[in-house]
């Protein structure tokens, strides 16, 4: 058994000539603490100032009001709430599934050098910029949306009631599906991350039990990395809700709501970026309540998200803790 | 040369036991059996056989290839694409490592507990307890239930759990959480039980209680144990195979036979300094 006692030779005196006493390191820390909450606060607290104007002219209202139309000062939301909500939502239920079977793929089925040509694909497509996802939905997808995509989805789905009304390549949908091409490289790096790191112990764990690789990665795999899945969702759903420039080129830029995924509608960022440059006074100032109310769904996608990590980690805490 | 089946002669005049091979055809067989890694040789030429109701340990030093022989044993070694297993291994007349030879079926039939307890921490004590049963397509609740019960009453863990069995199996401590892999493991039924050294990541208390449970075990299922542990070897085992490492690093078998003649009176010198303490 060794002893704690005596420290090892040098280990006191070591010292360092660059050493700071302690307090001097403390007031650091402090400092670049308190600028962050400083620039946090001002930037909420200048967001509320700005908007405040909309709302002592109009005052809450307006916020769920479907009306958008400045010349008769009109400043309704709700069009641009809806399509944000829906373009996300398009998004993230195509980009769960095939994100969660691509890391799945990439982390435990494809052979090790076809993983590493894959995984800095996806990487690559990851850093793409968004204005570039946009360009190449409106002049490549947008017409073949137009041509064929929406034709034929229209026949099989028509009778859900979601294809009604004209092919017109943009809007709705092929706002969704850019999303989904541009948030899938995010879902896919996160969560191969971590399933790839769901221990090695669990996974022969339940082959010994005569499990199917199949049956391995649906019930241990898949559910030891959940909390890192729901991360995954969570950041890929954020990136959705406010991407901006892509969402712009592709979704027609209609301020009604739409009635159809074939619809043209708008989304409360490119509502934003559309409009900031010329408008002034109470546009301007709704424009900033634009702007607070995505800040809203983006805080509480995050706070659902963290309820549910939280309970999630909650009930599966790791098994690793004893022994 | 080793002689996997010990002559009669060096039998005699044994006190406890004798080298008599059990009149029971044997469950497992192994000849010739040896793994590599990457074309480079682990485990070298093993050869004996698993008797019925018996608790065979694999005994030897670090590095001897103990773990890689048990693990071949399930074709575990079948995820490791640079690994491969060469001899025989017959488990009743099913020749383990055919192609023709499903793994997973295999693996219902010859069940394994691992080195640091590692039940499903998503999961809670009773979908652990049943979890290969559902994985082999049992649906019924009352099977899986009175499973559940049997599984876990053979690995003395009903009485501490029959109140919170949808507790998670992490709220468990380490000794309990080893058992109800066990219990896992005896839910399927299988023929036989690989562990491999069950008890190394628990305190001495759980350990006892462990190999307790090892010694009622081998009524209902045939046990192959890892062990570097001498003291469990004799406690538990009634047959122990002895590996060494040889000088190219591949571990070989140097002599198998009955427990209490392998720590009496060995047959290779070897063993005699292994098991006497003075390497290892």
């Amino acid at each position: 058994m060794t002893t704690l006692e005596t420290p090892p030779p040098g280990r006191a005196k070591r010292g360092n000539r660059f050493a700071l006493p302690n307090g001097a390191y403390r007031g650091l820390l402090a400092a670049m603490g308190a600028i962050f909450v400083g620039l946090v606060a001002w930037f909420i607290i200048s967001m509320i100032v700005q908007a405040r104007p909309a709302f002592s002219t109009l005052g809450f209202s307006w916020i769920i009001q479907k009306t958008w139309d400045p010349t008769h000062n009109k400043y309704g939301l709700l069009p641009f709430i809806l399509g944000t909500v829906e373009t996300t939502a398009i998004a993230m239920v195509l980009a769960l599934p095939i994100g969660l079977g691509t890391a799945l793929a990439l982390a435990y089925l494809v052979p090790h050098r076809v993983r590493q040509g894959l995984s800095s694909a996806v990487e690559l497509l990851a850093a793409v910029p968004s204005v570039v996802y946009g360009l190449w939905g409106l002049i490549v997808l947008a017409p073949l949306f137009r041509e064929d995509v929406e034709p034929f989805l229209t026949s099989i789905l028509g009778w859900t009631g979601l294809f009604n009304g004209p092919n017109e390549g943009v809007g709705l949908l092929l706002a969704g599906i850019i999303l989904f091409v541009m948030v899938l490289p995010t879902m896919v790096a996160i969560s191969r991350d971590v399933l790839a790191v769901v221990p090695s112990e669990q996974v022969e764990g339940a082959m010994a039990l005569g499990a199917t690789r199949w049956q391995v990665l649906r019930k241990v795999v898949v559910p030891g990395a959940r909390t890192g899945i729901l991360g995954a969702f969570t950041l890929a759903t954020g990136r959705a809700l406010g991407e901006t420039v892509a969402v712009a080129l592709v979704i027609g830029n209609s301020p009604y709501i739409a009635h159809s995924v074939k619809s043209t509608a708008s989304t409360l960022p490119a509502l934003i970026v559309n409009n900031f440059g010329e408008a002034t006074g109470t546009e301007l100032s709704a424009l900033f309540g634009a702007g607070l109310v995505l800040l809203l769904i983006g805080v509480t996608v995050n706070a659902v998200a963290r309820v549910l990590v939280r309970s999630a980690a909650r009930s599966g805490a790791a098994s690793m803790a004893v022994a | 040369m080793i002689d996997p089946t010990p002559t009669p002669e060096v039998a005699e005049g044994l006190g406890s036991g004798t080298d008599e091979p059990p009149a029971d055809e044997p469950v497992m067989r192994l000849q010739d059996v040896a793994v590599a890694f990457s074309g480079r040789t682990a485990v070298r030429s093993v050869s004996f056989d698993v008797y019925p109701g018996e608790i065979t340990a694999l005994i030897g030093p670090s590095g001897s290839g103990k773990t890689t022989l048990l693990r071949a044993l399930n074709r575990l070694h079948d995820t490791e694409r640079s690994a491969s297993v060469t001899g025989t291994i017959l488990l009743g007349d099913t020749d383990v490592n055919a192609d023709s030879t499903d793994p997973t079926l295999l693996r219902t039939r010859v069940g394994m507990v691992f080195q640091r307890p590692n039940p499903f921490p998503t999961m809670s004590i009773y979908e652990n307890a049943v979890a290969g049963l559902r994985f082999n397509g049992v649906r019924k609740k009352a099977l899986l239930d009175e499973a559940a019960e049997s599984a876990l009453i053979a690995a003395a863990l009903w009485d501490s759990v029959r109140d919170r069995l949808k507790a998670h199996a992490s709220t468990l401590s380490g000794g309990e959480q080893q058992r109800l892999c066990i219990a896992r493991a005896l839910a399927v039924e299988p023929e036989v039980l690989l562990m491999d050294e069950p008890t190394s990541a628990l305190d001495p208390i759980a350990t006892k209680r462990i190999e307790e449970l090892i010694g009622e075990l081998k009524h209902r299922v045939t046990i192959i144990i890892v062990t570097h542990n001498m003291q469990q070897a004799m406690r538990v085992s009634d047959r122990c195979a002895f590996l060494l490492m040889g000088e190219d690093k591949a571990g070989e078998l140097i002599e198998v036979g009955p427990t209490a003649r392998l720590f009496s009176e060995p047959s290779d010198p070897r063993t005699l300094d292994y098991v006497n303490g003075r390497f290892g």
